[in-house]
């Protein structure tokens, strides 16, 4: 093969070999004897690339990009003869400082490459950094190669997802988890099995992009330990996986690592998405520090008030621009990158409304961003999910513009089912929706169940355990006065606040936690648990326990013996889900297809109660199409009394059988598949107070 | 540290013994030479490790390369790695493709 005719320098400064780069790809790319360095900037007036050897205090050189390196608005570069794996990099960017028009250039701070595909100096969770580095978040050069052998996206249809929402620090940091690297993606990757014994089929990872650990980080007025910011959602680079959660991240090694575990879990049959925030970054209102975006181009890529301030619609300081065209661009980038790189399955977006407005902030109709990603070609089969609203007031579930392709965090559907759960009066009208994939908000656009990720708890809340446990947050370590944290929680604690002694108040919360599990895996649209769940994890009621790196959020796997009956009751009922696909449908039943019907009942068959006082409902399932599938009945009585349920008649030669009655103690609380009960009384069943039942006909 | 390198192939068992440190400054030459065995009908790929201080992930990805374009079949070995070469191995998952052994024992 002849060697090409642009792989060799034509320039050279200060000993460095050196000749015009490449514009796209932006970032840094190995290329035939050097790295081809590439950055865009539209307000620069010049440009330098600094190199420093890894973890050295000072640069080891500065190298400007000469004025026919530059295209457009690029400044493009080819360095030859790099030690590419043992060096950090970052420019520094001249222009205006001009805060009144959008401007803050800053000539003395060394800036990361927004597109630095892997991220030095948070390498080791949790290590004290070195506050005086003048570059603390380094950009490097990085193998994107990968032996991926067959694997793809899984495109598991969303009609048959079960999603398990989990952060990767948390689910293996407690020492009870045995990991061998407690808290990182190769941990993750040794819970496949238990992943598996519980039946999902979809980890949603909160954000794993790079973030600083230590931004805010303080001392707690009240434990005196330090607060991290554990969760991440704080964007220091959106192209790098986060360092401190890679066993290897030491080594540099943390996109391998993160690889291999998407690798593994693709083998195992579970889906990744990820948790994306482009909503603000790491940055900062004007008093933050300059990371990256704010030195190379402030004015593209932050909402900015007239006067030149932050737009706070993320509640974080400041505002990613997500409709410049500049910075749309990017984020279709990294979409595509995680995507085409790292195989991913899916994204959700949070607070996803903002990327729904334009830059001035107000909402748009048909905002450019999500339909750009609704129709990308590389997205094309990548499930995309939204938190439909955001910091700034904007609530969209229902209304989130889709395309057909956006499914929406079910706001919703938690907030109804928390009340119908804790008995209120008044919800069994729109309990009746939610259990039906939200016809109200989801139907009249003609989009399906999916469109609704059913969730009753999540990351940002109680744990399912707290929720029955608390009736108000308790956020007192996170040092501001128990202020932060969402005051509207619609939860009880079934007659003792916190922790009880076993008894009473213990065994109606581990029924309560089970009926909740039983709606969320019987309803219509796609069910998430929140990591911890299925072993009654508690958080001691902190409803935010964004900051606390501890054994407040940390899972502590004993809980697996001394909840094994609720671990036990989720696994089956989530065989349960997958066993029956009426349950898994994602067309509405009444109006669109007339082979499976739903019927709603009450304590008289054919008669449901969705009166102001009712706290009971009962629906069943029948597909008149396939004669083989059984029909299934569901009864939730939220009622402090017991009841007898008149029941429907099953179809012809079946009889009733009990698959799961919340009421009675295990290991009758629920069966294995195929071995349900058959019930004696067949025209009655009567449900305990606060219980549900679920029953399928089958001949006997 | 320079790498040390020596490589011999019996009866279709490449013998490949590794010393010093494996990164991106040498990773090309080391590559250059296991290129020599393939077409060669190698069944078995053993690297000894003992002497083997560090490995970089350039390294690691020469030793893929060996199951890749050497033999797809063929079985590789990684014969008594010290513990910072063993951990990067583990940790990353990299070591599914590969028997891991103190000794080697085929």
């Amino acid at each position: 093969m002849i060697h090409r005719l642009d792989s060799h320098a034509t320039h050279q400064y200060e000993g460095f070999k050196l000749r015009a780069g490449k514009p796209v790809p932006f970032g840094a790319t190995l290329v035939p004897g050097g790295v081809n360095f590439s950055v865009y900037s539209r307000y620069a007036d010049s440009c330098e690339l600094v190199l420093f050897r890894k973890h050295e205090p000072e640069p080891f050189a500065a190298i400007p990009f000469f004025y026919e390196f530059c295209i457009g608005n690029v400044f493009a570069m080819v360095v030859f003869d790099l030690e590419y794996e043992n060096i950090e990099y970052g420019y520094r960017m001249s222009g205006p400082w001009e805060p009144e028009t959008g401007h803050r250039f800053d000539s003395s701070k060394i800036l990361l490459d927004p597109y630095a595909k892997a991220i030095g100096g948070r390498d080791v969770w949790g290590k004290e950094p070195d506050w005086s580095d003048i570059f603390p978040h380094r950009s490097r050069v990085f193998f994107d190669d990968f032996d991926w052998e067959n694997d793809t996206q899984l495109q598991i249809p969303f009609d048959d997802l079960v999603i398990y929402e989990m952060h990767v620090r948390n689910f293996t940091a407690h020492h009870s988890s045995s990991a061998k690297y407690p808290g990182t993606f190769s941990a993750v990757r040794e819970k496949i099995p238990y992943l598996k014994s519980l039946g999902i089929n979809c980890v949603e990872l909160l954000p794993v992009h790079e973030f600083d650990e230590f931004e805010n980080s303080r001392l707690s007025p009240v434990t005196g330990e330090r607060l991290m910011n554990l969760w991440g959602y704080s964007n220091v680079g959106f192209f790098a996986p986060k360092a401190g959660y890679a066993a290897t991240g030491k080594y540099g090694m943390q996109v391998d690592e993160l690889k291999t575990t998407i690798k593994a879990l693709h083998a195992a049959g579970i889906e990744v998405i990820l948790d994306v925030v482009f909503n603000h970054t790491a940055e900062g209102n004007e008093q933050g520090p300059y990371i990256s975006y704010r030195g190379i181009d402030n004015k593209s890529y932050y909402m900015l008030t007239p006067e030149g301030y932050y737009y706070n619609f993320s509640g974080c300081g400041n505002t990613l621009n997500c409709n410049n065209p500049i910075v749309r661009s990017m984020i279709l980038d990294c979409l595509r990158y995680w995507v085409s790189d790292y195989h991913i399955d899916g994204f959700r977006f949070d607070l996803a409304s903002i990327l729904g407005r334009d830059q001035d902030g107000a909402p748009m109709n048909r905002p450019p961003l999500l339909e750009t990603l609704a129709f990308d070609p590389i997205l094309g089969k990548c499930k995309l999910i939204a938190e439909a609203w955001d910091a700034g007031g904007l609530y969209q579930v229902g209304s989130f513009p889709s395309w057909d392709r956006w499914a929406e965090w079910n706001g919703k559907y938690r907030d109804d089912m928390r009340r119908f759960l804790k008995g209120d009066a008044g919800i069994v009208p729109a309990v009746m929706h939610r259990l039906q994939g939200s016809p109200d908000l989801y139907q009249w656009q003609n989009r399906k169940t999916t469109a609704s990720v059913n969730f009753i708890t999540c990351h940002d809340g109680f744990t399912m355990m707290d929720l029955v446990s608390y009736n108000d947050k308790h956020n007192e370590a996170n040092g501001e006065n128990n202020a932060d944290g969402s005051n509207d929680n619609s939860s009880w604690n079934c007659g003792a606040e916190g922790p009880a002694e076993e008894g009473e108040i213990t065994d109606l919360r581990i029924r309560q936690v089970k009926n909740a599990l039983t709606m969320l895996l019987v309803s219509s649209g796609t069910p998430m648990l929140l990591s911890g769940d299925e072993m009654g994890n508690s958080q001691s009621g902190n409803n935010n326990a964004y900051c606390q790196d501890n054994e407040i959020s940390w899972l502590d796997w004993d809980l697996l013996k001394t909840h094994e009956e609720i671990f036990r009751y989720t696994k089956q009922m989530i065989a349960f889900r997958m066993k029956h696909a009426v349950l898994r449908k994602s067309t509405y039943v009444h109006h669109v297809h007339r082979d499976a019907d739903v019927s709603w009942h009450g304590v008289k068959a054919w008669k449901p109660d969705a009166s102001r006082e009712s706290r009971s409902i009962a629906f069943m399932y029948s597909r008149r199409d396939k004669a083989d599938e059984p029909d299934i009945y569901v009864a939730l009585n939220m009622h402090w009394d017991c009841h007898g349920f008149e029941l429907p008649a099953a179809s012809a030669h079946a009889f009733w059988h009990v698959f799961a009655n919340t009421s009675i103690r295990p290991p009758f609380d629920i069966t294995d598949i195929g071995r349900e009960i058959i019930l004696e009384n067949q025209q009655e069943f009567l449900v305990g107070p606060r219980s549900a039942a679920v029953l399928i006909s089958k001949q006997v | 540290m320079e790498l040390q390198l020596q490589m011999e192939l019996v009866d279709g068992t490449a013998k490949i013994l590794l010393g010093g440190k494996l990164d991106a400054t040498n990773a090309p030459a080391f590559q250059e030479e296991l290129k020599k065995l393939i077409g060669q009908d190698v069944t078995k790929i053993v690297f000894f490790s003992e002497n083997l201080e560090y490995i970089a992930s350039a390294g690691l990805r020469v030793m893929i390369f060996a199951k890749q374009r050497i033999g797809i079949n063929a079985q590789v070995y990684l014969v008594g790695a010290q513990k910072p070469v063993l951990d990067v191995i583990k940790m990353s998952g990299l070591d599914t493709f590969m028997t891991i052994q103190e000794t080697y024992n085929p």
